[in-house]
């Protein structure tokens, strides 16, 4: 089977290239681009720490979804909120926990097992939103429904192989450790594994090009803390590496 | 905490009396009627009125191929209106949160529907999937079909914010707006409405048109008539140099009540702090339509009338009269525009709001008020958006909201707020702003205004409130000409100033005779 894991192998390079490289000149795009106005909707914090306390809140509380409507916050944090325990279960398989860095790993096992469930319902209700609200539903476009859809897909074949028919995790972290270092070891022959990978590629493939742009977006679109931060009337844009540097130092 | 502020939020903890009737909920969401705003159509610009404004005269032949280029300059030129166009999740969050929406129950009138008559554009041609899959990702091409959509729809927007309170990543349809009317003056396809104001602040100085012999003329009547009702000289100064204070007013301040009472209430503050001050008949405007158009250059060029005035007349201070767009501009980009003000005392905000100049006169206890001189009023507040959203008065986040209630407070014994989600950053738009203060919008002027009515029908119903103040020319016009159509009195709208001016006590003058 070396075709197909040789297969997976390129996939996954392609894919993270993508993902990496697309996101991050997103964001350099979006940098470049001046913001000559204040614009910051009010009331807004006047210190450089409320600012950054306000984003903290809307990016981990969704606190203006909170305001807005409490049944898509429910749904929206919890399919978040499942989806970063599921990521970081999936550490596993590319880390070793006897290395310090990673000794948290083992304990998030049982939650991310289990906050798989979550994140599918979470996104099956907020699906269900797009057919049962019509004011949702007049402004979903075909794309809309595929993007939860495949987020489902790739939610409900992670399950299948954790409480169906079982996967060897082992060979799978093999696999994914030997990219590391350019050795393309054997993926198990499995086709839910096939699937679930397939999805995930896709996933991040289309990532820069989609409205999951959400994710460098809601600290982007956050006006006050660059204004704050930068100083009132900076003016943009910076140089391409200062730039890229300066974001990735303060948002991953 | 400040005397002043402490009574305010004392106020504000008084419970609620029980609801007793079953009145409309002024947030209520409509099912949607698909396209039933979409005739509404407001008068194009006239030729010279585009080109006064360096915009073409008429549609060009080209525009398909102009306004694509524009969406694609514009997304150079604002990180605001790339990062929104390719943020959005379709969430939902916004659907239900505009007041033309409730209103009209247009889904067009939903903030993120708004936004996608224009990222379905974007998409289109700016993005691969749109570009490979139109259909998919709902990106259409720009057919006159599409640019008729966007001149009626974007000209059913106040640019009022209150969309981007709920959005979870913050995302402002007023900006898109704004950008949308770029892109169609720059193809010829201006709104009469807006371009025609802004060619006679260019040509005059304000939006009236009123030259400065008319402008002289009006304010020597206006203070006859105080000096008539009060017997004591209270001045209306025009162009005076070396005044410490230049006021820079809305022009419905000349022109309309309740505005005019408005201005009589600033100049008693004025006379009664005993400060020099002036207004400029050069920049006789603080209302900026330039930014109803999304247009920075003609924006910049409204801002830089204050900044010569102001160097022009040598004062030391700006005040800003009770305008809620112009506070905005003036509050947070007039830096930008037309600064750096640093030949102005830098001891004072750089400009000013009226009601923060109030506010610190009642706070050093140099006013004197007659509170039961408004004992025929039990009043409330209207936020104006612009100011609720976008601009802070005082040092506190929020200061906005409290300001003008002190004044109000301090000037009368009734004071009730209207229900919570109506108010403060929730505040409803009057439903006239941005450039929709126009009789050829009258229908959905009459429909946006639907929330603030039934929040006002609440309180008039509960509390026996009988007045509304507002600190906005345009949402004094608006509601004095949409109250009626809910049946109050026209003359419900009051200034806030023209409630301080009532129950403001003056050395020397006399009380008028009740009418």
């Amino acid at each position: 089977m070396i075709s197909i894991s040789a297969f997976f192998a390129g996939l996954f390079y392609f894919a993270t290239a993508v993902i990496v490289f697309g996101v991050l000149y997103r964001i350099y795009e979006y940098w470049s681009v001046p913001s000559p106005l204040n614009i910051a909707t009010t009331p807004a914090p006047t210190t450089q720490a409320g600012a950054a306390f306000r984003v903290v809140r809307e990016v981990t509380l969704f606190e203006s979804l909170f305001k807005a409507n409490k049944w898509i916050w429910l749904f929206g944090i919890t399919f978040h909120l499942a989806l970063l325990l599921v990521l970081l279960r999936h550490f596993r398989y590319f880390v070793d926990p006897t290395f310090i860095l990673w000794a948290w790993v083992p304990y998030v096992q049982p939650f991310g097992k289990y906050a798989a469930f979550a994140m599918v319902l979470g996104l099956a209700a907020l699906w269900a939103r797009r057919f049962l609200v019509e004011r949702v539903r007049y402004i979903s476009s075909p794309s809309d429904h595929l993007m939860l859809l495949l987020l489902i897909l790739i939610g409900v074949s992670g399950l299948v192989m954790k409480f169906v028919s079982h996967t060897d995790i082992m060979d799978v972290k093999h696999f994914f450790v030997g990219l590391r270092s350019f050795d393309i070891k054997e993926l198990p022959n499995d086709l839910p594994l096939y699937i679930h990978l397939s999805l995930v590629a896709t996933l991040m493939i289309i990532f820069p090009f989609s409205k999951l742009l959400h994710v460098p977006g809601v600290f982007l679109a956050q006006h006050e803390i660059w204004q704050i931060i930068l100083g009132k009337n900076v003016m943009l844009p910076l140089g391409l590496r200062k730039s890229i540097i300066r974001l990735a130092s303060d948002i991953f | 905490m400040t005397d002043l502020e402490k009574q305010v939020s004392e106020d504000q903890d008084v419970e609620d009396v029980e609801e007793q009737l079953e009145l409309p909920d002024p947030l209520e969401i409509p099912a949607i009627v698909v396209d039933a705003m979409v005739d509404l159509h407001s008068f194009e610009a006239a030729p010279a009125h585009q080109t006064d404004l360096g915009f073409p005269g008429e549609l060009v032949d080209d525009w398909q191929e102009r306004a694509i280029a524009k969406i694609g300059d514009l997304r150079k030129k604002y990180r605001s209106f790339r990062v929104y166009l390719d943020s959005c999740v379709k969430c939902g969050a916004c659907t239900d949160k505009c007041h033309y929406f409730l209103g009209s129950a247009d889904p067009k009138n939903m903030p993120v529907a708004r936004q996608d008559l224009l990222r379905s554009v974007y998409r289109r041609y700016y993005t691969i999937p749109g570009k490979i899959a139109p259909w998919l990702v709902g990106a259409r091409d720009l057919t006159e079909e599409v640019l008729g959509e966007w001149y009626n729809y974007f000209h059913q927007c106040s640019q009022c914010r209150r969309c981007s309170v709920y959005c979870p990543y913050g995302i402002d349809t007023a900006e898109i707006s704004m950008a949308a009317r770029e892109i169609m003056d720059d193809v010829g396809k201006g709104q009469k409405y807006c371009n025609e104001i802004i060619a006679k602040l260019h040509k005059v100085g304000n939006n009236l048109g009123m030259p400065p012999k008319a402008l002289e003329a009006t304010l020597a009547d206006f203070e006859e008539e105080l000096e008539d009702d009060f017997g004591i000289e209270i001045k209306m100064p025009l162009d005076v140099e070396g005044a410490d204070i230049l006021l820079i007013t809305p022009s419905a301040d000349f022109f309309a009540d309740p505005h005019i009472e408005g201005l009589m209430g600033y100049a008693k503050v004025f006379h009664n702090a005993g400060v020099s001050w002036t207004m400029s008949s050069y920049a006789s405007e603080a209302a900026n339509f330039g930014m109803f158009i999304g247009s920075y250059d003609n924006m910049r060029k409204v801002s830089r009338r204050i900044r010569k005035a102001a160097k022009d007349l040598k004062v030391k201070r700006i005040v800003f009269g009770e305008c809620g767009h112009a506070w905005r501009v003036g509050y947070a980009f007039l830096n930008t525009l037309a600064g750096p003000w640093d030949f102005l005392d830098q001891n004072y905000p750089i400009p000013q709001h009226i009601c923060e100049f109030t506010f610190d006169e009642i706070e050093k206890g140099a006013i004197t008020f007659d509170k039961s001189r408004n004992d025929d009023k039990v009043m409330t507040f209207h936020d104006s958006c612009n100011v609720a959203r976008a601009t802070r008065m005082g040092s506190n986040p929020g200061g906005q909201f409290d300001y003008p209630r002190a004044l109000l407070k301090a000037s009368c014994n009734h004071f009730h707020d209207m229900p919570e989600d109506t108010i403060g950053e929730a505040t409803v738009c009057c439903g006239g702003g941005a450039g929709i203060l126009t009789d050829d919008l009258m229908d959905i002027r009459v429909k946006g205004a639907a929330p603030r009515m039934k929040a006002l029908r609440q309180v008039t119903e509960e509390e026996g409130v009988t007045h509304m103040a507002a600190i906005c020319a345009i949402c004094k016009s608006q509601f004095t000409k949409i109250l009626p159509k809910y049946d109050f009195d026209m003359e419900a709208i009051q200034s806030v100033h023209q409630i301080v001016s009532n129950a403001i006590v003056l050395e020397g003058a006399t009380v008028p005779e009740d009418d």
